[in-house]
């Protein structure tokens, strides 16, 4: 999505003719329908808990709102809608309220899913970051108490898409839950939660065009949630606190748009791929990682070998491309990726690992924008080392 | 991307508009603060933990001056504001997480393990205290005098050897009154326990002070100051150091006390919030008693028998809770649709349960049953408030007389 700069921006941002926002894993653009649901509701007064008119009509949207977020798992009980503050606190919940003695999650899950539980078993991956079936059997065998597998469906770093159906199938086979994170994956490939096979779904609207602030756990079993706030008893006791009504309302309507314009993505896949034929052409060295395993049609993890991440980043970003150095919430850390090193990749490749991320919004002449800035970086370097080395 | 929101202005307070009277339960967004989130939810939409990049940065900033403008009105250090998704998990988080740090981290042989809180508390604040004593953790749920206030002398001999945090709302969600934080304060300094209030009433109508009152925890609504939903704030203090143990962990944003990436918006909405009910809060809380005294005396003198719930000087502002002499309060709710009145708390003013605050004055069920809330607010007007006396009136005439009495 390339911008002109409007006038009323911050000083820090003026200056740079143009930006392309290739950052899109980290959060996206509020959807059209989204503003427009919400500009409804942000205004208007009640508690939809309250009994009077004003809660009644808070109440009724809540619900609608409830309906459209279960059809995007294709049309699941809209009871089963937990609406929470975002994906973190719905992870939080399927892992703490499904209370299993034992959990289990992929090496390369999002760090609130790491950070649930004090001490998860850990699934091993291959070298494609694709969670080993057979280590999951063999884990689960050994041990009979009660588990939760956890495996999100899509990675936010590299985009890798996992096999959640036979997961799922191996789960059920031994009575264990299973809990997916869905967040990436969410409006950029079709889900229904019949192939998914999960017990409890994560979901967050910033990353499908909602506003910040929302996200859901969908509870498709009808399972008794422990909550982890507790409190008015809102959400059927499993979600304690006023409902966050206009980021609810603007959820649902991103949601629908979002699985309404899932086509979008055959585009951004094949820009996408241009990007990293261009990439490819112009540096033989440079390595896309998953790039061999099934993965979202608009997440590419590069590396340009020798040159630090934290150095492309903020090279791209002189030049107005924006774009990660690895998950959002850990970019402002330095500290290796637990996805990279999960897949054998070795630490000096993952340092110089950058992910790019693109959306529905994003155009060919974005990608144009990050190719220049990216080759100009890679030739300036290529250029120092040898001179360096003459 | 062009923004499309807008705030509609139109309603507030045309001759056949329904009036809001139920402000403690939710507030109407200020215009001045949906103006300041809105190019935060268009084209300032970067995620703020991205601070790699300019749209990232631009939320960063953008969430620190928030954070100060929160912090400005209770007299804080901006480092010492946490934002959550609203009140409640503030509450969850200071109570779960002061017990929690406190068993992991015992600092002295004998273990600091109790709780003592009022049982006029919020929901959520009672209902964590529960689960910590399913927890092992002993609490206290101290009985408040029949006007709604805490006996300090009761709260002083209720602090045990073992006492580790007091719980003691700022300003009540179902009756106004506000209770005496600085003695609540000084008690508990003085006996080196955590003070935490949960302030999501009070915070924005009444001048709060974490310095002077000793307040080691606060918590913050911000829909209730005419900020956004889906967004609060608890306050930890330095020093002396509060150290907690999240409920939420993950990205480790809010320096590790609450992962999960921040709303940008609905932050700088919190921070106008209370930037903007700290500069008009004097004047704000002047008019609001005088419509609050006006709606008092008018219907006082129009519905005989009628009792007011809860201290008449130290309660809120804007806020009335009134027992209708035998007149079920659904039934005054369901007489009056043109006003939006409430039983008291929303989050359980769908049950039919008497409400257990009004019973803590001492009054009986029946009688409990009989309470209604009026809330005024910001936006309320003097014609309101005597339509709405009037309003209240004719439906306690027309209940009297068709029967509508509970004998």
């Amino acid at each position: 999505m390339s911008v002109g700069v409007p006038d009323n921006i911050p000083a820090n941002r003026r200056g740079a003719k143009t930006e392309t926002y290739l950052d899109w894993n980290a959060t996206a653009p509020l959807r059209p329908e989204a503003v427009a649901a919400m500009s409804g509701v942000l205004t208007r007064c009640g508690n939809p808990s309250s009994v009077h008119r004003w809660g009644r009509a808070a109440r009724q949207t809540v619900e609608a709102a409830r309906e459209s977020v279960a059809a995007l798992l294709g049309g699941i009980d809209p009871t089963g809608v937990v609406f929470v503050s975002g994906g973190t606190e719905a992870n939080h919940l399927a892992l703490l309220g499904a209370r299993r003695e034992r959990v289990l999650i992929s090496a390369v899950e999002h760090d609130s899913v790491r950070h649930a539980v004090p001490e998860p078993e850990t699934i091993p991956v291959d070298r494609d970051s694709i969670v080993r079936l057979d280590a999951l059997d063999t884990l689960l065998a050994a041990d009979s108490r009660p588990a939760l597998v956890s495996v999100m469906l899509a990675n936010n770093e590299t985009g890798v898409i996992q096999p959640v159906a036979e997961i799922a199938a191996i789960a059920r086979g031994y009575g264990a839950l299973f809990h997916c994170d869905a967040v990436q994956a969410a409006g950029k490939i079709p889900l229904d939660a019949g192939v998914i096979g999960a017990d409890l779904v994560t979901l967050s609207a910033h990353k499908l065009g909602g506003p910040p602030g929302i996200g859901a756990l969908v509870v498709t079993d009808r399972l008794d949630l422990v909550p982890l706030f507790r409190g008015g008893g809102q959400e059927r006791g499993r979600r304690a606190g006023t409902e966050n009504l206009p980021g609810i309302a603007g959820f649902a309507a991103a949601a629908a748009a979002a699985a309404a314009e899932i086509a979008v993505y055959d585009r951004v896949r094949a820009l996408r791929d241009g990007l990293e034929s261009a990439i490819a052409a112009v540096a033989s060295d440079a390595v896309v990682l998953g790039a061999s395993a099934p993965r979202l049609p608009n997440t590419t993890a590069i590396a340009m070998p020798g040159v630090a991440a934290e150095t492309q980043v903020i090279a791209l970003d002189l030049d107005g491309v924006m774009v990660g150095a690895g998950a959002a919430c850990s970019s402002g850390k330095v500290g290796p990726s637990h996805v990279l090193a999960a897949m054998g990749v070795g630490s000096d490749l993952a340092a110089s690992t950058i992910r790019v991320s693109l959306g529905w919004g994003s155009t060919e002449a974005d990608i144009d924008h990050f190719l220049r800035a990216w080759t100009a970086l890679y030739r300036r370097r290529r250029n120092l080392e040898g001179a360096r080395a003459a | 991307m062009t923004p499309a929101l807008a705030h509609p202005r139109t309603d507030r307070v045309a001759n056949t508009a329904p009036i809001y009277l139920d402000n403690q339960s939710s507030t109407r967004l200020d215009p001045r603060v949906f103006e300041a989130m809105l190019p935060y939810f268009t084209e300032d939409f970067g995620n703020p933990h991205s601070t790699t990049h300019a749209y990232g940065r631009t939320g960063a900033e953008a969430i620190e001056r928030a954070r100060g403008e929160v912090a400005a009105l209770i007299h804080a250090d901006p480092r010492e504001l946490v934002f959550t998704s609203g009140a409640t998990e503030s509450n969850n988080l200071a109570i779960k997480g002061a017990a929690h740090f406190a068993r992991a981290h015992p600092q002295r042989e004998q273990p600091r393990d109790h709780i003592v809180t009022l049982v006029t508390e919020h929901k959520c604040v009672l209902e964590s205290c529960l689960q910590l004593e399913r927890e092992g953790f002993t609490v206290t749920y101290l009985p408040v005098e029949p006007n709604g206030l805490v006996s300090l002398t009761a709260l002083e001999a209720a602090l045990s050897e073992r006492a580790l945090l007091v719980s003691v709302m700022a300003a009540h969600n179902e009756i106004g009154v506000i209770q005496p934080l600085a003695e609540i304060g000084a008690l508990c300094r003085a006996n080196g326990v955590l003070f935490h209030s949960d302030a999501a009433q009070a915070v924005g109508k009444i001048p709060l002070d974490v310095e002077t009152m000793r307040i080691d925890l606060l918590s913050i609504s911000g829909h209730k100051i005419y900020g956004p939903k889906g967004v609060g704030a608890l306050y930890v203090r330095r020093r002396p150091r509060v150290r907690l143990l999240p409920l939420i962990d993950g990205g480790g944003q809010e320096r590790g006390l609450r992962s999960g990436t921040l709303p940008t918006p609905l932050c700088v909405g919190l921070g106008r919030a209370a930037a903007i009910a700290g500069a008009e809060i004097a004047d704000e809380a002047a008019r609001l008693r005088r419509l609050r005294d006006r709606l008092l005396a008018n219907l006082t003198r129009r519905v005989p028998g009628l009792r007011l719930n809860g201290d008449a000087e130290r309660r809120l502002p804007g806020s009335l809770n009134f027992c209708f002499p035998g007149i079920e309060a659904i039934k005054l709710i369901e007489g009056c649709p043109s006003i939006a009145i409430s039983t008291g708390s929303a989050c359980t003013s769908a049950s039919v349960e008497p409400s257990y605050v009004l019973r803590a004055l001492g009054l009986s069920d029946a009688d409990a049953n009989t309470g209604i809330r009026i809330g005024l607010g910001r936006f309320t007007t003097a014609a309101e408030v005597d339509f709405a006396v009037d309003a209240l009136a004719a439906a306690v005439g027309r209940l009297t007389g068709e029967g509508g009495a509970l004998t």
